[in-house]
């Protein structure tokens, strides 16, 4: 009976408006279905970000804010998690959101140790405005602003955000990065987003995930060839799994 | 209850504390800091939220996320800082949010300078961000008034759902005056459109019809309701000037110097910004020579609203006066000369 309610609370949102083959609706689904395992929605505050996440936000059916503005998220959801210690407040974001324009509001949160999870859907390309460069852009990858391939010369070289604030910033709770492209790396994926919850909920402090999802659209690729792109591709630059544990 | 003096700073930040400000989150500019420094020590004392942010767009992201689930919030800040929070301001009007932000004005352009000047004027009465939106903008004029704007501000803004700009001036930060601090009081009841995780924020993208007539509604509420001023012998006026803040202060003086001479001067002075008191221009003798802006500006910024409001007001053409001091506070005697020149007819109008 309780599972028919959860799958219910899943089939209550309204259509999502992703592309086919989207890698932000399947991470977006997994959180849902984390917040519904850990017994969450009703207390989750979300902070979405700009861009595809910032329209996939019609997804929600639990509570919203309205502050969509270009990477704030994460200054958003500290406002909200201060004053609301007892929701659950998490921030769901691409990368040229949070890792781009953001990069000051997700790397101070994450700084301050911030009791909020912070989720980025990383697709290595700004999406919404069709697929230009973002900093998770491989070398060599074409985008319509690295029109001959991105040159890591003069636009630097693939930020590693989790990596970047487990080592940097050592008292958060947990920083990890999975991906969508098999059953296994989705049920790793999973796991990651229920570390990230639970730190929340102990109070362990703020915790990261990056799920490196594919754009079918801006890649110029079908779904299928998204997921070996991600294989072939993008683990070998972004290597899967937890940088900072909880507990360590 | 008893008065203390406070310097304005002080005084500011702990109206806010006194009106159930739950959260501040701030970044520290001059003159505004000394509201933040209270604040660091007075919000913990009292079990409520204090943040020194990164800068003053996280500030005031900080701020928001609040306000969402209705606790009250606020920031301080000042020139380049206040032009930062204008992405938010825009966002939280699209959203139809309340936020209250302090602007503690300095003059001057980019890094400007640290003297006191009221060229925050344009920024803060029509909104620094992108798209059509308004704040109700109050311009105290003495320290007191200032602890009694704040401490009303977050309902204003709760009851119409709109931004609320304290505007003060960087003289009125740094001095000091007797006040009477009023109260503790808290928010009633959380507002029914504070978010929840079972509710979420009822003003989505894309309702742009309903936007548009809720943001008509409220300015036309926000116009009637809140027409907030003070004046002085506009009956008989051959002459009216029209200051606000602290450039008042002066005007208002030189006005009772000039009455004594037997020089026939009104006075308005606008203790509300937006809305802008239009009701105070119906008041003035129908046969009055002209209307003399007074403020601490180089090109003229709330000129535009007095020229505008001078010209509906009247059937005739009534000439406009500017007098823009710059950078300070005009003295009671460089006011008086400026009259002069005006009243003897040695100045020009400027609309």
């Amino acid at each position: 009976m309780e599972d028919i309610v959860r799958l219910s609370n899943l089939i209550d949102a309204p259509a999502p408006t992703a592309c086919p083959g989207c890698g932000h609706l399947l991470f977006f689904r997994l959180i849902r279905e984390v917040l519904d395992e850990l017994d969450l929605t009703e207390k989750a505050i979300h902070a979405n970000g700009i861009g595809c996440t910032g329209v996939h936000r019609a997804w929600q059916n639990h509570g919203y804010v309205p502050l969509t503005a270009h990477g704030r998220a994460a200054a958003v959801a500290t406002g909200i998690k201060r004053t609301n210690p007892e929701a659950f407040v998490y921030t769901f974001q691409g990368d040229g959101d949070a890792a781009v324009i953001g990069l000051a509001e997700t790397l101070n949160a994450a700084y301050r140790n911030e009791n909020i999870c912070v989720f980025i859907s990383t697709n290595a390309v700004f999406g919404l405005t069709g697929g230009q460069m973002s900093w998770a852009t491989l070398p060599g990858q074409i985008t319509t602003t690295s029109p001959l391939g991105r040159d890591p010369k003069n636009t630097g070289r693939p930020l590693h955000i989790p990596e970047l604030i487990a080592r940097e910033f050592p008292s958060i709770a947990y920083a990890a990065r999975g991906t969508m492209n098999s059953p296994q790396h989705i049920n790793q994926l999973k796991k990651m987003i229920h570390n990230a919850m639970q730190a929340q909920t102990n109070d362990e402090g703020y915790s990261i995930v990056e799920c490196m999802s594919a754009c079918p659209n801006n890649w110029h690729m079908s779904p299928l060839q998204c997921l070996e792109y991600i294989e072939n591709e993008i683990i070998p630059e972004f290597p899967l799994g937890e940088f900072k544990k909880r507990g360590d | 209850m008893k008065k203390t003096l406070m310097k304005g700073n002080h005084a500011a930040g702990e109206a806010a504390v006194r009106a159930g400000m739950m959260l501040y989150a701030g970044y520290p500019i001059t003159p505004s800091t000394e509201i933040m420094e209270h604040l660091s020590a007075r919000m913990p004392e009292e079990g409520r939220v204090f943040i020194q942010a990164e800068n003053e767009i996280a500030s005031i992201h900080i701020v928001g996320g609040a306000y969402c689930t209705g606790k009250r919030a606020m920031t301080a800040t000042s020139a380049g800082g206040f032009s930062l929070m204008q992405e938010f301001t825009a966002y939280a009007s699209d959203a139809e949010l309340p936020f209250v932000i302090i602007n503690v004005v300095r003059s001057g352009r980019g890094i400007g300078s640290l003297e006191p000047g009221q060229d925050g004027y344009r920024q803060s009465v029509y909104g620094g961000g992108n798209g059509d939106y308004r704040q109700i903008v109050y311009a105290p004029n003495t320290i007191q008034e200032m602890v009694d704007d704040i401490y009303e501000s977050f309902e204003i803004a709760e009851k119409y759902r709109i931004g609320v700009i304290i505007l003060t001036e960087s003289s009125m930060g740094q001095m000091m005056e007797p006040v009477i601090m009023p109260n503790y009081k808290f928010m009633e009841d959380r507002p029914d459109w504070a978010v929840t995780g079972k509710h979420k924020w009822d003003k989505g993208a894309g309702d742009w019809e309903g936007k548009k007539k809720s943001w008509f509604e409220k300015i036309e509420r926000v116009n009637a309701e809140m027409q907030r001023y003070e004046e002085s012998g506009l009956e008989d006026a051959d002459h009216v000037v029209i200051a606000y803040g602290l450039t008042s202060r002066s005007c208002q003086e030189a006005v009772r110097k000039l009455r004594l001479r037997g020089e026939k001067v009104g006075f308005i002075r606008p203790k509300v910004l937006f809305p802008f008191p239009r009701e105070a221009f119906s008041k003035i003798n129908p046969s009055v020579k002209g209307i003399i802006n007074i403020e601490a500006t180089e090109f003229g910024q709330m000129l535009l609203d007095t020229a505008v409001t001078t010209k509906q007001s009247f059937e005739r053409n009534i000439p406009v006066y500017a007098y823009n001091y710059g950078i300070g506070v005009p003295s009671v005697k460089e006011i008086i000369v400026k009259y002069d020149e005006i009243a003897q007819g040695y100045c020009k109008e400027v609309y």
